[in-house]
């Protein structure tokens, strides 16, 4: 009796542990494959979740019922807010993880999902027939069936460590590599190369900490979760130390060495995290560069030097670290490490992550040439929820860019490609005002409790702030002020201008100097709940903006709407140039929005395609 | 439908004389009963489908009337594009036209692209399949168009400006972007005042090439043009040069009109209407011709007057007669027949406050072609923006105008953000709004230009 799953997820990292938490609970019986099972959800680079863009990633996984979330608010060290005074648009959450924690917990509640089997095994083929995934086979010869697999390999594929002149075939932290399903894979799809590199892991027992800038976590912060009323763990500090000309100097005279100038190397690196030996080559004028030193869990002595990844030899690494203040004496336990692995070519895959060529075989995280956890984790849950649509025999769940960071990674990865590793920033996004952390549950949750991956009563809770909300906005927009004497002194005290006539709150929370918690001054404020106080903060103050953003999404989503049949035969579009039909046929694009982010096509060739789109539209008529 | 509203000059080819300004779309009747007074003080809102009515075409923003004019307004479905679509015709000359479009687009409708009417009304079902390809060709033909003219001399030179211009955008946006997505990289963090500066500075940039925007038209448009001098001279063969150089599309010159007009020629973007051709052809002097009083008027009237002078035979009291009745013209003076031994010397023309050009046309026809259209192009250039390869640039087209509008209400609007105290992410909004309409000139996409010069100039990366 052949061994059988609806579903196979291959990689129990943070694409492959949202792929199958999100399948198992649409009711698959889903395998989850990893090559070690102590190194699920392993965090191999920083100890550390969200930031800039990234952080809204993880609030719409949340949003959409995913797991990243509510693991990190169970296992953090430290959560900080970044860009407070930026912009509700770019606000994000931060946190230091304990790794092992992390870890733990995401092993634990992937083991006790019901309909979810976690193993071990190393897969070194696909079984594919007809074009479409059977199943695969495993180290040793056995075969495993599902019509359905996400593969989630993250940097495993072909993987290669260089720590200066040191080369060997591994995987991240010392794990396996994976191979023989790199060589399976290219058969069938395009694959690239990239690199990614971390810093050196140290003994926290040999900083001299007492001379260095301290970071503190913020206070009373919310968590990721929507669901996480509040955080109370007590918060561990990082520092912060920098480089010196003489650090500078050692890695200058040792750049020989490093794999990555001894052209060791030839997979491209994302620009964005640079080694220490790039920042000195590439931006010379600079004396120093800021090193973050960032405890890796409560019970271990390991600290990650964030800031600072290398190639170099690991003798020179400690000689160059050992020039920084603070790290005098320094003990490293784990060198630094450049890593290159292959990964595919993101053009052939549907916006579903199903890849165009392979029925049923959906491709999720570094797999698809990202970097970073949370890309991972929001490749992740889609990739489940539309492999299990595809079970279902459903239309898939494609989230537009104008909805969701989810929706601008996805569409960038198989409408553009990737030239590097691709990490989410706010600036990717057209609609960053609309695409906020804040609001990822307005954005998402309807959605995800649609689909079954938010409970009712999450859902009831969810629907009952949207009500809290849109009652405060409706009472700070009705409620009149008028401009006595006390209010217009309570005003000027606040650093704006006294009213003439009355006014509403709401008009007075538009003006920049004033918050919603000063309008305490003017009236009586109901006793609502922090999230809702924000939100209508937001709402109010921002309005103009919004409103006239909501209108650009507006036709923004007409072309996304105007839907491309998935068999079209892009040489019978008369008219269309050479180079726009080659670029089409490639990319497969599923909507005439889409197809004009394909590089090469011109607003003609839309105009084009939109002509015969309607004339194939009256001949099926007829 | 949810489409927008487009307009765009629709008057058709060699019908000179009425002007058409053409508006589709679901708000095209109520932009157009804004500018259009009825007869009556009727409102084109309440006017029922398929009639036309007399009226006049007022800026509701500052009253000023441009033109009589009819209107014809047409209701959804029962139209050419289906949609709501109003006419409005006028008699006035190009200038008006393009006043009337400006206010169209001004007051809510977004400039039409390459064939867009047609393509509307084939997506809208007006058009039966049979025309689907001749609406592909048309879209092609008229995009092709755009594009061969968008290599000329005139926006070659515009296009740089603008790159230049975008290039301070870009630096500004880049700034802010680098402070709002890396808070954490210890990068400069962008000074509120210096975002000011570069606004505003990026503001006046802008305005200094609307106000070439009528200038630019003229050339675009076509400068009346008048070839003077005494009889042989070398009129006729500087006609010929030019002819030969290049006859200008009539499509090109929108309203021209057939009996002033003969001749159009494009010197690399510079369009010149030449008047009075058969004249030059006979040879004839002009005042003998026309009379004193009509020539007069004929060279008032020009926007250039070619004064052509012979080297090689002694200048006459005639020569000084036609310089005297063009001193208060725009005029280029051209002296030919330089091949020849000179008869006479530069200075006995005495003091002239006109640009001279000594040519030969026998020799070298195409030369005397292009120091001429460089010629004029810095006689107009008075009021034109220096680039920093020094040439100089000229908004000729209506839709780069749009666009320049565009990017200039935008840094407005950030401005005014920035101003009000407001976060550094909604200032970044209208910057990224400025760079987006400045893109449909150049056809780039700003996002990822800024991502690419964020890894380029600043370190970025824990
Ligand atoms: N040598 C010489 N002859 C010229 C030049 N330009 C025109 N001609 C000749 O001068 C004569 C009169 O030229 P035309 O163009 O008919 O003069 P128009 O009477 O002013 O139109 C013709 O024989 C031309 O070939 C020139 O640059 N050099």
């Amino acid at each position: 009796m052949p061994e059988t799953y609806d579903a196979i997820v291959v990689g129990a990292g943070h694409a492959g542990s949202e792929a199958a938490l999100a399948l198992a609970r649409l009711g698959h019986r889903t395998l989850l494959l990893t090559l070690n099972l102590d190194n699920v959800a392993l965090l191999p680079c920083n100890p550390s979740i969200g930031g800039s863009g990234k952080a809204t990633l993880v609030r719409e996984v949340d949003a959409l019922g995913g797991e990243m979330g509510r693991n990190c608010d169970e296992t953090l060290m430290q959560m900080r807010l970044l860009n407070t005074r930026r912009g509700p648009a770019v606000q994000s959450l931060r946190c230091q993880l304990d790794r092992k924690l992390y870890q733990r917990r995401m092993k634990y509640v992937l083991e006790t999902t019901p309909g979810l089997f976690l193993k071990e095994g190393l897969v070194t083929d696909l079984i594919i027939e007809n074009g479409a995934v059977q199943g695969m086979v495993l180290r040793g010869g056995l075969k495993v069936y599902a019509p359905a697999v996400v593969l989630a390999t993250g940097t495993y594929l072909r993987s290669v460590v260089h720590i200066g002149e040191l080369h060997f075939p591994s995987g991240p932290q010392g794990q396996h590599t994976a191979v023989e399903l790199a060589e399976a894979l290219k058969k069938w799809l395009p694959l690239v190369r990239f690199k990614t590199g971390t810093p050196p892991r140290i003994n926290l027992r040999s900083v001299d900490s007492s001379r260095l800038e301290k970071l503190p976590g913020d206070p009373n912060l919310p968590g990721f979760s929507f669901e996480t009323e509040g955080l109370t763990v007590e918060q561990v500090p990082c520092w912060v130390t920098y480089t010196t000309p003489e650090t500078h100097r050692i890695i200058r005279e040792n750049l020989h060495r490093t794999a990555l100038y001894s052209g060791a190397i030839v997979g491209r690196g994302p620009r964005y995290c640079p080694s220490i030996e790039t920042k000195i080559v590439e931006f010379p004028d600079r004396e120093s560069h800021q090193i973050f030193i960032e405890p890796e869990g409560w019970q271990t002595n390991e600290g990650y030097l964030s800031g600072c990844s290398t190639s170099l030899p690991r003798e020179v690494q400690e000689e160059m670290l050992r020039t920084i203040p603070g790290l005098e004496n320094v003990e490293i336990m784990r060198p630094a490490y450049a890593i290159e692995y292959d990964c595919l070519d993101p053009l052939c895959l549907r916006p579903s992550l199903e890849t165009m060529e392979i029925r049923g075989l959906f491709c999720a995280g570094q797999i698809n040439g990202t970097s970073g956890y949370e890309e991972a984790a929001a490749q992740g849950i889609m990739a489940g929820i539309n492999a299990a649509r595809f079970l279902q025999g459903k239309k898939p769940v494609v989230i537009p860019r104008s909805q969701a960071y989810i929706g601008v990674l996805i569409d960038d990865l198989v409408t553009k490609g990737v030239t590097e590793p691709y990490r989410m920033m706010t600036a990717r996004a057209e609609y960053r005002l609309s695409l906020r952390m804040d609001n990822a549950d307005v954005r998402l949750t309807p959605l995800g409790y649609s689909l079954g991956l938010i409970k009712p009563e999450r859902y009831a809770a969810f629907r009952a702030k949207q009500e809290m909300v849109a009652e405060e906005v409706e009472r700070l927009n009705s409620t009149l002020v008028r401009g006595t004497a006390e209010v217009n002194e309570k005003l000027v005290e606040l650093g704006t201008a006294p009213l003439k006539q009355g006014a509403t709150l709401a008009e007075l929370l538009r003006r920049p100097e004033i918050t919603y918690e000063d309008l305490a001054h003017f009236n009586i404020l109901p006793d609502l709940p922090r999230a809702v106080r924000e939100q209508v903060e937001i709402q109010v103050k921002y309005q103009g903006y919004l409103n006239r953003q909501e209108a650009a999404i507006e036709r923004f989503e007409r072309m996304e709407n105007k839907l491309i049949p998935d068999n079209l035969d892009y040489s019978r579009v008369k008219g269309l140039s050479k180079e726009a039909v080659d670029r089409l046929s490639a990319v497969r694009p599923i909507s005439v929005g889409q197809a004009s982010r394909v590089s090469g096509v011109t607003p003609a060739d839309i105009s084009v395609l939109l002509i015969f789109l309607e004339q194939e539209r009256r001949r099926a008529d007829v | 439908m949810g489409e927008d509203t487009i307009a765009a000059v629709a008057t058709p080819l060699g019908e000179g004389g009425i002007g058409i300004v053409r508006l589709s779309g679901p708000d095209a009747i109520s932009i157009a009963a804004q500018m259009f007074r009825g007869k009556g003080g009727r409102s084109l809102a309440a006017q029922p489908t398929y009639t036309v009515r007399y009226g006049r075409v007022v800026d509701p923003r500052t009253g000023r009337q441009l033109d009589e004019a009819l209107a014809l307004v047409m209701h959804a479905p029962h139209s050419y594009t289906a949609e709501d679509v109003v006419e409005i015709q006028c008699h006035g000359g190009v200038v008006v036209v393009r006043e009337i479009l400006n206010l169209a687009l001004a007051l809510g409708a977004r400039l039409a692209e390459p064939g867009e009417f047609t393509k509307r009304a084939f997506l809208n079902g007006r058009l039966d399949l049979s025309q689907a390809e001749a609406v592909i060709d048309l879209i092609q033909s008229q995009t092709r168009l755009g594009m061969e003219v968008a290599v000329d001399q005139l926006e070659g030179s515009l296009s740089r400006r603008i790159k230049e211009l975008r290039e301070s955008l870009y630096d500004l946006a880049v700034r802010v972007e680098a402070t709002l997505d890396f808070p954490e990289d210890d990068l400069p963090e962008v000074e509120l005042t210096a975002v000011e500066q570069g606004l505003r500075s990026c503001q006046s940039q802008i305005e200094a090439l609307l106000a070439t925007a009528d200038e630019g038209k003229i050339l675009r448009e076509g400068l009346k043009t008048v070839i003077t001098g005494k009889p042989n001279v070398g009129k006729s063969s500087l006609l010929n040069a030019l002819l030969d150089e290049n006859r200008a599309l009539v499509t090109d010159i929108p309203g021209t009109t057939r009996d002033t007009i003969e001749e159009v020629v494009n010197l690399r973007g510079v369009a010149l209407r030449l008047v009075d051709t058969a004249g030059i052809r006979e040879s004839s002097d002009l005042v003998e011709r026309l009379g004193v009083e009509r020539s007069l008027q004929l060279l008032r009237e020009a926007d250039l007057v070619l004064h052509v002078l012979d080297r090689s035979a002694s200048l006459t009291p005639e020569d000084f007669q036609i310089m005297d009745m063009t001193k208060d013209s725009r005029r280029i003076i051209l002296i030919n027949k330089t091949d020849l031994p000179p008869a006479w010397d530069l200075k006995d023309l005495g003091a002239v406050a006109a640009p001279v050009l000594e040519i030969s046309l026998v020799k070298d026809p195409g030369q005397v072609v292009a120091a001429l259209s460089e010629a004029i192009l810095r006689l107009l250039g008075a009021g034109a923006v220096p680039s920093s390869s020094g040439t100089r640039a000229f908004v000729t087209r209506a839709r780069h105008k749009q666009a320049l509008h565009e990017a200039q209400k935008a840094l407005e609007e950030s401005l005014r953000t920035l101003l009000s105290g407001l976060p550094l992410d909604l200032v970044a909004v209208d910057l990224y709004n400025a760079l987006e309409a400045l893109g449909e000139i150049t056809g780039e996409t700003a996002r990822e230009n800024v991502l690419d010069r964020i890894f380029a100039e600043f370190c970025i990366g824990k």
